[in-house]
Order: structure tokens, then sequence, then C-alpha cells
């Protein structure tokens, strides 16, 4: 059933699949990020409790989700490279770690500036808190362990275990907010009511998300073949692609 | 436009700082991120591409004293 995807996993094919990819996914991404931004920013009414500070939700949230959704990409990387051996999956995982670390930190960084105005403080030892915290921690470990290795293919395999392990931690921090009293807010998207957020909000949200997304991809693209350059050196295909440039 | 005026946008409503200090810093991070990771490939390839060139000046020099 899946035979068709076996020559996609052929580095070299992947190599030049991500060059091609690349430019599209960064554009599309940079005019997406653009335009939810602009138009959440200065074409949205304020809120009517929050003012003006509510605008931060156009970075927080989506960096905030993708934070979890490039968690789970990295996590299925690692299942798929500690499973069947894929040695693209492998390499994946760690050019997917520091965007998924960036992201999180991003999460946290415009959670404080949001929580200083509205909450008071820049920081609360509560539990949606200090689970994105611990998320932040295991992207750093993921990154940490892979280079704690002489042998890179350890490091690596370590680095996808502790990716795999790491997912218990997805779920707490989406019911973290029900679970837990928290000051977090509970969830306005993520559920499977109907959105409690205006439209005329809700749209440059949307698309926000979507370029944090692409961006995503994109960097994923551009790191993945700097990996595979790195763990195929030796090869044929990478000497007459070097020398040729 | 939601703004009155320029002055308006920036003023945020009295948030300024924090609304612009967040997107100051996504931006930042997402393209010093960016920058960095096209760094890293080019200064790689660089080094590969010095790495080969050796083995070819070696390679060379081997077969001029055989």
């Amino acid at each position: 059933m899946f035979k068709w995807l076996h020559p996609y996993a052929k580095p070299e094919t992947v190599y030049q699949l991500c060059g091609r990819f690349y430019p599209w996914l960064i554009a599309l991404g940079v005019v997406l990020l653009l335009v939810g931004n602009i138009w959440g920013l200065a074409f949205t009414p304020a809120d009517y409790q929050q003012g003006d500070s509510y605008r931060i939700i156009h970075i927080h949230v989506p960096a905030a989700i993708m934070s979890m959704g490039t968690y789970s990409a990295m996590a299925i990387a690692a299942f798929i490279a500690l499973v069947w051996q894929i040695k693209v999956a492998q390499w994946s995982v760690l050019a997917i770690a520091p965007v998924g670390a960036i992201y999180t930190a991003i999460a946290l960084i415009t959670g404080m500036a949001w929580g200083k105005p509205m909450w008071g403080t820049w920081w609360v030892w509560d539990a949606r808190l200090t689970s994105e915290l611990v998320l932040l921690f295991l992207y750093l470990g993921v990154i940490a362990l892979s280079g704690a290795f002489s042998d890179r293919q350890t490091g690596a395999k370590a680095a996808s275990l502790l990716a795999i392990v790491g997912v218990i931690n997805l779920p707490i921090i989406h019911f973290s907010v029900e679970w837990w009293n928290t000051l977090h807010q509970g969830a306005s998207l993520t559920k499977f009511a109907k959105p409690s957020i205006d439209p005329s909000m809700l749209w440059p949200l949307l698309i926000s998300i979507l370029a944090f997304k692409v961006i995503m991809l994109a960097l994923v693209c551009l790191r993945l073949r700097t990996a595979i350059l790195l763990n195929e050196q030796h090869r044929p295909w990478v000497k007459n692609l070097v020398e040729a440039q | 436009m939601y703004f009155q005026s320029m002055a308006d946008f920036w003023h945020m409503g009295g948030y300024a700082l924090f609304v612009w200090l967040s997107f100051g810093i996504t931006y930042l991070l997402l393209v010093a991120l960016t920058g960095y990771s096209h760094y890293q490939q080019k200064q790689f390839k660089r080094q590969l591409q010095s790495r080969l060139a050796r083995e070819q000046r070696v390679k060379q020099y081997q077969e001029q004293t055989k």
C-alpha cells in the first residue's frame, strides 16, 4: 500500500524535493504572516475587556498551537526512524527540533508580555505555563541529547526516544486549563464546539496559524537539506553536487 | 483601519510596550533562525568544498611522486 512512498525515503530525492519546495514555502509563509498580522493588528476591532492588548493573540496562539504541532511532527518522525530505520526520518528529527524550540520560546515570551498587563504578572507557576515550559525543555533536551554522544547515530537514536516519550506532555498542555485552576483562559479554537471568538477576529488568526505552519515546513526543508549533506558527505552524489557549484 | 490615526495605531490603546515587544521578539527570533539555518548550510558546503579540494590535491601529489 505504501510502496509508492519508498523512493521518497532516498536522501538524494528528499534533498532535491526540499530544495524545490523551500523558496515557495518561505515566500508563502512570509506573505501569510504579514497578511494575518497586519489584518489582526490594524483592521480588527479591540476586545471589549482587554482592549488592544488582545492583539498579541495573533502571534501567541499560532506559536503555541504550532509549538505542539511541530512536536507531534517531530515525534512521528522519531517513531518512523526507530521502527522502520528510515535515515531521512532520523535526520529530520534534529532538523525539526530547533524550529519547535523557537516556536515554544515565542509562545512563552508573548504569553508573558500579554500576562503582565492582563494578569498583573509576567509569570506564574501554573499548569499551562509550566507544561509549556517543560515543552521547551523537551525540545532543548532532544537537541542536547543528540549532541551528547561521540557517535552521531547513537545520539540521534537517544534523541528520538526522548522525543517519543515527551509526547505525554502534549495532552497535559492541552487539558491543563481544564484539569487545574489556572490564570490562563480556556480553549477558544481547539475544541469541538464552535470557536468562541468573533469571526472578524477569527479569520486573521487562522491565517496567522497557517503562516506559522508554512514557515515551519519551510525551515524544516532548509534545515533537513543541511542535515542530509552532513550525513551523506562521503557519497558520490554529494561530491558531484558540491563540486558543480 | 480600526485606528483613527497612525499615532493611535502605534499607541495600541496604551498597550504599545507589550504588543510591540511581542511582535518584535517574534519577528526577531524567526529571522534569526532562518538566517542561522542559511548560514549553517552555506558554511557546511564551503567546508565540504575545501575538504574535497584538499583530497584532490593530495591525490594529484601522490600520482606525481609515484
